[in-house]
């Protein structure tokens, strides 16, 4: 594998008609990983993942994945991603184990029954393995396809927002067996909206109309948006927002509770624009600029650029 | 940012209106969005547009249950004068229409096996020398009765056609009483189907109309219906050929038809006592290009629809004209040329007389070959455009 390197592509690119729905994206994930794949609905995410699993032919880029090209090889690399859909996309009117014994023979595992059995006793579900995938809820029905799609063993695993519609209890878990299979050199790509999984990622890349605007770690990602934030406690805070946002050094000024974090591009210029505000009853406080905050600044940058 | 609710400040609620047991706000509310939904709903509403008219079109024009015109061919033993008139009678006749003479017996049988003579007249050696003696030669008149339906104006038609013919060549002292019997001696046959049982006709037919419905919408709702849930994108995720997803989900199906037409022949044989003259595995290899051809049709219209209902109406939308046109309900030979033309493309067409030459003639490959080729190229041909658009769809 090249350079220890999961996914290493370059100007993926993929149109539908005149729109663009990835554009040149350039990423790159070391084995072991968890890259968080962070963008707004219909950003191109979705779309990128299927390019990189062979379901979309990609129009331009090049690259490997795994360490196989990832324009003549999507079907070698199939054989070693696991593709988990955003949407539920087993079979419901099959049971569980037919399910798993399905999956199992698509991808030639070796003692197919043994796989089968040893997958629904470690997901707590051999008792229920005849019942019907379609009747089971939400979270379970999340922790088979998770484990539907890693009973080949792949060495990368593509989600596309896997704790959708999940409860906090279990995406907790799920991101704990995540990182113990992170920690046994499987690679993640994980598309998420949810900002508290997104920094529970080793590395985050965050895409927007197709095109990847920042990656690296949290850190990175925030450090490179240059952001101020101010955070403020006092009386009437909706009306301090609307009277801030009114400049235009105030970016945002989002409610957190009893407090409001404003934010903008130049810490100067906000300074300055806070300054009349300064005064008791307000509690001013500069804070570190929060992942989401980082986002909505990017979101807010892009349309300014667009409009 | 702007926000998405309304300003508080007043209310923008039709209070009064709340509580009526009938509003025709909403009332007409819903009616809007019907209107927008159907709309939007492309497919179904060109069905709704478009279904009328093709009946309309069917039974208007293309359907006849009195078909004229029907090929006929002649064994001629006699050649003298008043043989010729019967010959020249039967070209100037709109109900049969002289196709062909034959010179021996076996050349006339295979062409009424395979179809191509639905009558064949033999007028015996004596024809001539008996007419003038006033004898009433015997004339025979041997009908493919498959159909018995089809042909049954055509034999009375025939009857005073052939028997006008000789009076009007028979003036002066060789006439006939007005008022005596018929100059000839008309004998007519039929062939296959000798009482003239309509089930014989319909209760084979049935098994490739059964088919026609049943294979297209099976293909058709089991593709759609996993785009329609999401799992066709997982099953093209995993290293699963389009050829492998395509054919491991035929084969199912195939087994199903086959089902069918065991249930078929087994009622025709038991509850019906259709006769089976002809080789059942002839009949089965035949079913299977006719499966194959409708299978093809439901993998192309499964990329069309956008859902199972659309995938059902498609089907419906395929099997109206092959009912219809076939020869199934109505005799084939009634339709003009155009309405012939659009039946001879469908493969219930050539299955119906495969079925009917196997069953009730004993026909063997040879005759039905003209039948099943055009079902293998129909088949191959929607079976190539099937799968280049399911590729297309991955993308």
């Amino acid at each position: 594998m090249s350079d220890d390197f999961a996914i290493d592509v370059q100007g993926m690119t993929k149109r539908f008609g005149s729109l663009t729905a990835v554009d040149h994206v350039d990423l790159a994930v070391r084995a072991g990983e968890i890259c968080g794949f962070l963008g707004p609905n219909g950003s191109g995410k979705t779309t990128f993942i299927r390019m990189l699993c062979g379901l979309l032919r990609a129009e331009e880029g090049r690259g490997t994945c795994l360490g196989y090209d990832v324009i003549r090889a999507s079907e070698t690399i199939k054989q070693h991603v696991g593709y988990m859909t955003q949407r539920f996309s087993f079979w419901e009117d099959l049971s569980i184990a037919e399910n798993l014994d399905f999956v199992a023979r698509m991808y030639f595992v070796k003692e197919r029954r043994r796989a089968v059995r040893e997958t629904l006793e470690r997901l707590g579900l051999a008792e229920r393995r005849n019942q019907l995938a379609g009747q089971l809820s939400g979270g379970w029905k999340q922790r088979l396809a998770l484990a539907a799609c890693m009973i080949h063993q792949p060495k990368l695993l593509l989600l596309d927002e896997p704790t959708a519609g999940v409860d906090p209890k279990a995406r907790r878990e799920f991101w704990e067996e995540i990182h113990r299979l992170a920690a046994q050199g499987l690679t993640f790509l994980i598309a998420t909206h949810y900002m508290d999984e997104a920094e529970r990622c080793h590395r985050l890349a965050f895409i927007l109309r197709g095109r990847l605007l920042a990656q690296g770690s949290v850190a990175d990602v925030v450090g490179q948006a240059r952001l101020t934030t101010w955070s403020v406690a006092g009386p009437d805070l909706l009306t301090l927002a609307a009277r801030l946002q009114r400049d235009p050094a105030v970016e945002q000024a989002v409610a957190f509770g009893n407090l409001l974090h404003v934010s903008g591009p130049d810490a100067a210029a906000l300074e300055r624009a806070l300054a009349p505000f300064h005064t008791p009853p307000y509690k001013w406080r500069q804070v570190e600029s929060g992942l989401e905050d980082v986002f909505i600044h990017f979101m807010s940058r892009a349309e300014g650029e667009s409009s | 940012m702007k926000s998405i609710l309304p300003s508080q400040s007043r209310p923008n609620v039709r209070f009064a209106e709340v509580h009526r047991a009938f509003s025709c706000r909403r009332f007409w509310a819903i009616v809007v969005k019907e209107f927008i939904q159907m709309r939007r709903d492309r497919l179904t509403f060109m069905m709704m547009i478009s279904m009328p008219l093709m009946q309309l079109v069917l039974f208007g024009y293309a359907i006849n249950s009195d078909p004229r015109h029907l090929p006929t061919g002649v064994l001629l033993a006699d050649r003298g004068p008043q043989a010729r008139t019967l010959l020249h009678a039967l070209r100037n006749s709109s109900y049969l229409t002289f196709v062909r003479e034959f010179r021996t017996e076996e050349e006339a049988r295979a062409a009424i096996a395979r179809g191509t003579v639905q009558f064949l007249v033999h007028i015996p050696e004596s024809f001539t020398r008996d007419l003038l003696r006033g004898q009433r030669p015997a004339v025979l008149l041997e009908v493919d009765a498959t159909d018995p339906g089809a042909v049954g104006n055509a034999v009375s038609a025939a009857r005073t056609l052939l028997n006008r013919a000789i009076e009007r060549d028979l003036q002066g002292p060789l006439a006939f009483p007005p008022a005596g019997p018929d100059p000839i001696d008309l004998r007519v046959h039929a062939l296959y189907n000798p009482e003239g049982l309509t089930r014989y006709n319909i209760v084979p037919g049935l098994m490739g109309v059964v088919l026609t419905m049943t294979m297209i919408m099976i293909t058709g709702l089991g593709i759609t219906r996993e785009r329609e849930r999401g799992t066709m994108e997982n099953l093209l995720s995993m290293p699963a050929r389009p050829a492998e997803v395509l054919i491991g989900k035929i084969i199912p199906y195939i087994l199903l038809g086959y089902i069918q037409v065991g249930l078929i022949l087994g009622a025709a044989y038991g509850l019906f006592q259709v006769p089976m003259v002809g080789s059942l595995a002839l009949l089965l290899t035949a079913g299977l290009v006719f499966i194959l051809a409708h299978l093809a049709i439901g993998i192309t219209f499964s990329t069309l629809a956008k859902n199972q209902l659309q995938a059902v109406q498609m089907a419906y939308f395929f099997f109206l004209p092959s009912i219809m046109l076939s020869g199934f309900m109505f005799p084939f030979r009634g339709m003009p040329r155009w309405a012939q033309c659009i039946g001879e493309v469908l493969p219930l067409t050539h299955f119906l007389r495969i079925v009917r030459g196997i069953l009730l003639k004993g026909n063997g490959l040879a005759a039905i070959w003209r039948e099943l080729w055009p079902i293998a190229v129909f088949a191959a041909v929607a079976l190539v455009i099937g799968v280049k658009r399911y590729r297309r769809t991955l993308d």
